[in-house]
C-alpha cells in the first residue's frame, strides 16, 4: 500500500515555543487514521500546517507524492484534500444547503459574465449541484435541515454540515478536527457511523478528536501527540497496551484516561 | 426526501418594476422626475457597492471616486475625443474596472479598519487630482457634458419627444432610461449574488476560512467583486454626468462616499432591495427638512443615528425580520 | 536654504503635534471599544469654536478654555451613553455610521448656536513669534508643543500610576476578564470616550490661533487624526504619537518644497503607500487568526 499523506520531519515554532517538534508519520489510502493526544499537543497546529494555514518552520508534507509546501490553504481542495474545524467554520449569513454548496466551489462555472446573466450552462450546473448537496446533506445526517438558514441550525447539526461542506469537493483525504467535541453521545455515535460510511466510500480519513470511545472504534490507526512529538503510532489495541501513552494521560490526569482503561 | 426549496426571484423584480412603472404617477411636475431619476441612479451605485459591503463584507469609503471617475472620463471622452455617449460610457467602465483592478490589488489584502482607510485614502485623493488638475477637469468650477444621444437620437432633458402619438418630455424618457437601468443593475446583482460566484463572493464575508478550504482564492475573488462594484459606480456616474450636463468635484467628494456607504448599511447590508430604499430615503429626506432649513443637518445626523441604532442591520433586514416573526 | 528647512520643520512639528493628540483619542477609543470614532474632529471643533463663543459671552480666556474643554468632555461621555453603547452589538460599519451620524449632528448643533462664521483666537503669548536660525519660529508652536507633551506624559501617567487608568487598560486588552474582576466596565467604555474627547478639546484650542476654526474644521482634522493611528498601527499609543509626527513634516515638507496644491493629498498617499509595505501600520499587531 503507498501512502497517500506523507508528512516528514515536520516542526513548527511559535517564539521558540515548539507547537510540533520533528514529526514523520505516513497515512494509507482508504483508512481512517486518528491524531490524539492532551490538549496543547500540537493536534490543530498539525492540521494548520497539513492545510497551509501555517508555514512550517521545517519538514515537509506531501499529498500523493506531491509536496504541498508553499500552498496556499484554496489551492489544497483541487488537490483533493480538505478538512473541518474545532471551532466551526460555518457561513452564517447563507442557508444551510448554500453552505454545502460552497464545497462544490470548485466543480462549477465562476464566470463574471456568465453568473451576471445566468447563462443555462451555469444554472444546470447549479441546479445539479443543489441536489447533489441536499443528497449531501442527508448523508451526514442533517437532511431535516435542508431548508433552513446555517444561522437558525443547532451546534451538532452544523458540525455535520460542515462535514457535507468538505465532502462536496469530493477529496480523497478528508481531515477532521475534533469533530464530536460538544456532541453528545447519542450524536457522537451517529457521528462514528457517518466517519465510517465516508472511509466505506474510500476517502480517507484523518481524524484528531479527544472522544478516546470513538477514537479507539473507528481508527484503523492511531497516532499519539505530547508536546509536539510523536509519542506512539499503531494500531487502537497497540495503543491501549502501550505504557508510555497511558503514562503520558494518567501523568496529565485527562478525563480520557477512563476511557484507556 | 425533502424537497430543495429553490430561491424565487420573480415576485421581487415584478414588485420591483410595478414600483418603478406606477412612481411616475406620483410625480406632478419636472422636479419630482429629476428627483426620481438621481435616486435611480444612486440606487444602481448602492446595487453595486452593496454587493462588495454587504454581501462580501468589504469596506469601501471611497467608492464615490469611481462614480466620479465614470462620469469624468465620460464628460471628456464625448467632449474631447468625439467620443459618441454610449462607447464612452463602455470605455469609462472598462477604464475604472482596470483601475480598481490595479489599485484594489495591493489594498484588498488589508484587514478591517485597514482597508477602510486605503479606500478613504483612494476616494480622497482622487476627489484632490481631480479639483487640481483644471487643465483637464475644470477644477472646482466643473465641467460641461454633451446630452446623452442613442442611436443618433438625442436625449436632452429640455427635448420634448413623440412616442406612439404621445407628447413626453427629455425629463420623462430620462426617467424611464434610469428606471430600465436600476431594475437592469438589480437582475444582473440578483443573478450574480444566486451564482456560484456569489456563494464565494458570501462566503469572504461569513467565513474567508471556510472560503479558502473550499478552493475560493480568497484574494482574487475580493478582487474581482471590488471591480464589478467598481464598473456598477462607474455607468451609474456616466450616465449622470450625461442627464445632468454638468459635473464638480463634488461627486467624487469623500461626503459622497459616506453617502453611498449610508445608503447600503441604512437600506440593510445584504439585501438589494434594501438598498434601493436606502437610496430614495437618503435622497428624500433633505426634501423633507428643506421647511427646518437650520435645523437640515442636526435632523439628518440625529435620524441617521438612531436608525442604525435601533435597527443595526438597516431598515429592509429588520422589517422583513419582524414580519417572518409574526408569521412563525 | 537652512532656514527654509528650519520654517518647514517647526510647522510640520506643530501640526504633527496636533495630529497625535487626534490619533492618541483615537486610539483610545479604538482600544477600550474598537469602534472607529468618526465624530473624534468635532471634539477639536468643540475645543476651538467653544472657547470662541465664551470669550465673545465676555469669559475671559483663562475660563473660557476650560469651560470649552468641559463641554467637549460632556459630548464625548453622551456620544458613548446615547449613541455607542445601545448599539453594543452592531456590525463594524454600522458603527462607523453611527459616529458619522454624530458628527454631522454635533456639526450641525454647531452650525445653529454658533453660526458659520470662521474664527480666531489670539495667540497664547503677547510675543507672537521668535527668530530661530533665520526661520519665525510661533510662540504658539511652542505652546501647542508644550501641552501635547504634557498631555502625554500625563495620559502615561495615568494608565501606569492611578487605579482608573489600569483598569482602562485592563478593558481595553479584554473587557471579559476585566468585568470578571470587579472592573464596571461599560463606565470605563464611557471614560476612555470623556478623555478622548478632553485630548481633542486641547488641541482643538491650542490650534486655533494658527489655524482659524469654524463649525466644519471636524471633517478634516479627524480624518488626519484617523489616518496617524493607522500609520502608527492601530491601538498603540507610540505608533499615533510617531504616526502624528511623521504626517505633520510630511505635509509640511510638501507644501514647502512640492506643491501646496496636493498638501492635503500627503496624508492619503503616505498612509497607502505605508499600509502597502506594512499592512498593520508602523507598530501595529499583526493578529494570528485562530481556527
Amino acid at each position: 500500500m503507498s501512502a497517500l499523506l506523507s508528512v516528514k520531519n515536520l516542526s513548527k515554532e511559535f517564539g521558540g515555543v515548539h507547537a510540533v517538534e520533528d514529526l514523520s508519520f505516513e497515512v494509507e489510502q482508504g483508512r481512517i487514521h486518528s491524531i490524539i493526544g492532551p490538549n496543547g499537543a500540537g493536534k490543530t497546529t498539525l492540521f494548520n500546517l497539513i492545510t497551509g494555514l501555517y508555514q512550517p518552520s521545517a519538514g515537509s508534507v506531501h499529498l500523493n507524492g506531491r509536496s504541498l509546501a508553499g500552498h496556499k490553504p484554496h489551492e489544497l481542495a483541487p488537490l483533493g484534500m480538505c478538512r473541518t474545524f474545532q471551532n466551526l467554520q460555518i457561513c452564517m449569513n447563507m442557508s444551510a444547503l448554500e453552505n454545502v454548496m460552497l464545497g462544490r466551489h470548485r466543480h462549477l462555472g465562476q464566470g463574471t459574465l456568465a453568473s451576471l446573466l445566468k447563462l443555462p450552462a451555469l444554472r444546470r450546473g447549479d441546479h445539479a449541484c443543489r441536489q447533489q448537496c441536499a443528497d449531501l446533506m442527508e448523508f451526514v445526517g442533517c437532511g431535516q435541515y435542508l431548508n433552513h438558514h446555517a444561522s437558525a441550525m443547532p451546534y451538532g447539526a452544523l458540525k455535520r454540515l460542515e462535514i457535507a461542506r468538505a465532502l462536496a469537493s469530493e477529496p480523497d483525504i478528508l481531515l477532521l478536527d475534533e469533530p464530536a467535541a460538544g456532541l453528545n453521545r447519542t450524536e457522537t455515535d451517529a457521528l462514528r457511523d457517518v466517519i465510517r460510511k465516508i472511509a466505506d466510500k474510500g476517502i480517507t480519513v484523518v481524524l484528531v478528536e479527544h472522544d478516546m470511545k470513538l477514537v479507539m472504534s473507528v481508527s484503523d490507526q492511531v497516532l499519539v501527540l505530547c508536546y509536539g512529538r510523536q509519542l506512539a503510532e499503531g494500531t487502537p489495541d497497540q495503543i491501549r497496551a502501550n505504557p508510555d501513552v497511558i503514562d503520558a494521560y494518567l501523568g496529565s490526569r485527562k478525563p480520557e484516561e477512563e476511557a484507556l482503561a | 426526501m425533502a424537497t430543495v426549496k429553490t430561491h424565487r426571484k420573480a415576485p421581487g423584480l415584478i414588485a420591483l418594476f410595478v414600483i418603478l412603472a406606477v412612481a411616475p404617477l406620483l410625480a406632478a411636475n419636472a422636479f419630482h422626475y429629476d428627483l426620481m431619476i438621481k435616486i435611480c441612479l444612486t440606487a444602481i451605485v448602492a446595487v453595486g457597492l452593496n454587493l462588495l459591503v454587504g454581501y462580501a463584507g468589504q469596506v469601501s469609503l471611497g467608492h464615490a471616486a469611481f462614480y466620479a471617475g465614470g462620469a469624468y472620463a465620460s464628460a471628456l471622452l464625448t467632449q474631447n475625443y468625439e467620443f459618441a455617449p454610449l462607447p464612452a460610457m463602455l470605455t469609462a467602465a472598462v477604464a475604472v474596472g482596470s483601475l480598481a483592478w490595479l489599485v484594489g490589488r495591493p489594498i484588498l489584502h488589508l484587514k478591517g479598519h485597514y482597508l477602510s482607510m486605503a479606500t478613504l485614502g483612494l476616494g480622497v485623493i482622487a476627489a484632490i487630482v481631480i479639483n487640481n488638475e483644471d487643465q483637464i477637469t475644470g477644477g472646482p468650477d466643473g465641467l460641461p457634458v454633451a446630452p446623452l444621444s442613442l442611436f443618433g437620437h438625442e436625449l436632452s432633458v429640455f427635448g420634448s419627444y413623440e412616442w406612439f402619438g404621445m407628447t413626453i418630455t427629455g425629463t420623462q424618457l430620462w426617467y424611464l432610461l434610469a428606471a430600465g437601468a436600476l431594475f437592469l443593475a438589480v437582475w444582473l446583482a440578483l443573478n450574480l449574488i444566486d451564482s456560484p460566484l456569489g456563494r464565494a463572493l458570501r462566503a469572504l464575508h461569513g467565513s474567508e476560512i471556510a472560503a479558502q478550504v473550499a478552493g475560493v482564492d480568497t484574494a482574487k475573488y475580493k478582487l474581482r467583486v471590488f471591480v464589478i462594484s467598481a464598473v456598477y459606480a462607474s455607468v451609474a456616474g456616466s450616465l449622470y454626468a450625461h442627464y445632468s450636463g454638468f459635473i464638480t468635484p463634488d461627486i467624487a467628494s469623500f461626503g459622497h462616499s459616506i453617502e453611498l456607504i449610508t445608503i447600503v448599511v441604512l437600506g440593510g447590508m445584504a439585501s438589494t432591495y434594501g438598498v434601493i430604499l436606502g437610496a430614495a430615503i437618503l435622497l428624500l429626506i433633505p426634501q423633507f427638512l428643506t421647511g427646518f432649513q437650520e435645523l437640515e443637518m442636526v435632523l439628518f445626523g440625529a435620524i441617521l443615528m438612531a436608525v442604525m441604532i435601533f435597527m443595526p442591520r438597516g431598515l429592509v433586514p429588520t422589517i422583513a425580520r419582524r414580519f417572518q416573526k409574526e408569521a412563525a | 536654504m537652512f532656514s527654509e528647512f528650519f520654517q518647514f520643520s517647526f510647522s510640520g512639528i506643530t501640526l504633527g503635534a496636533i495630529y497625535a493628540l487626534v490619533a492618541l483619542g483615537f486610539t483610545l477609543i479604538y482600544n477600550a471599544s474598537h469602534v472607529i470614532n468618526f465624530a473624534q474632529g468635532e471634539f477639536l471643533m468643540i475645543g476651538g469654536m467653544g472657547t470662541v463663543v465664551l470669550m465673545d459671552a465676555g469669559a475671559p480666556i483663562y475660563l473660557a478654555i476650560p469651560g470649552a474643554i468641559v463641554m467637549a468632555g460632556i459630548a464625548g461621555v453622551l456620544l458613548h451613553k446615547l449613541a455607542i453603547a445601545p448599539a453594543k452589538n452592531a456590525d463594524v460599519v454600522t458603527l462607523i455610521i453611527i459616529t458619522i451620524g454624530a458628527s454631522i449632528f454635533l456639526r450641525g448643533l454647531a452650525q445653529i448656536f454658533w453660526g458659520k462664521d470662521y474664527h480666531a483666537l489670539p495667540a497664547f503669548s503677547d510675543t507672537e513669534s521668535l527668530s530661530v536660525g533665520g526661520a519665525v519660529l510661533l510662540t504658539q508652536s511652542l505652546w501647542i508643543l508644550g501641552i501635547a507633551t504634557l498631555l502625554v506624559v500625563a495620559l502615561g501617567l495615568f494608565f501606569t500610576r492611578t487605579a482608573l487608568g489600569k483598569a482602562l487598560l485592563a478593558t481595553s486588552m479584554n473587557k471579559d476578564a476585566a468585568s470578571m474582576v470587579g472592573i464596571k466596565t461599560g463606565a470605563i467604555l464611557t471614560l476612555a470616550f470623556g478623555i478622548a474627547a478632553l485630548l481633542g478639546a486641547v488641541a482643538g484650542v491650542i490650534v486655533a490661533p494658527i489655524t482659524f476654526t469654524a463649525y466644519d474644521i471636524g471633517i478634516m482634522l479627524g480624518l488626519k487624526g484617523f489616518i496617524a493611528a493607522a500609520i502608527g498601527g492601530l491601538g498603540s499609543s507610540t505608533g499615533a504619537i510617531l504616526g502624528g509626527l511623521l504626517l505633520g513634516l510630511a505635509e509640511a515638507y510638501t507644501a514647502g518644497y512640492i506643491s501646496s496644491d496636493y498638501k492635503d493629498a500627503v496624508p492619503f498617499v503616505l498612509i497607502l503607500v505605508i499600509l502597502f509595505f506594512l499592512p498593520n501600520g508602523l507598530l501595529g499587531s499583526r493578529a494570528v487568526e485562530r481556527v
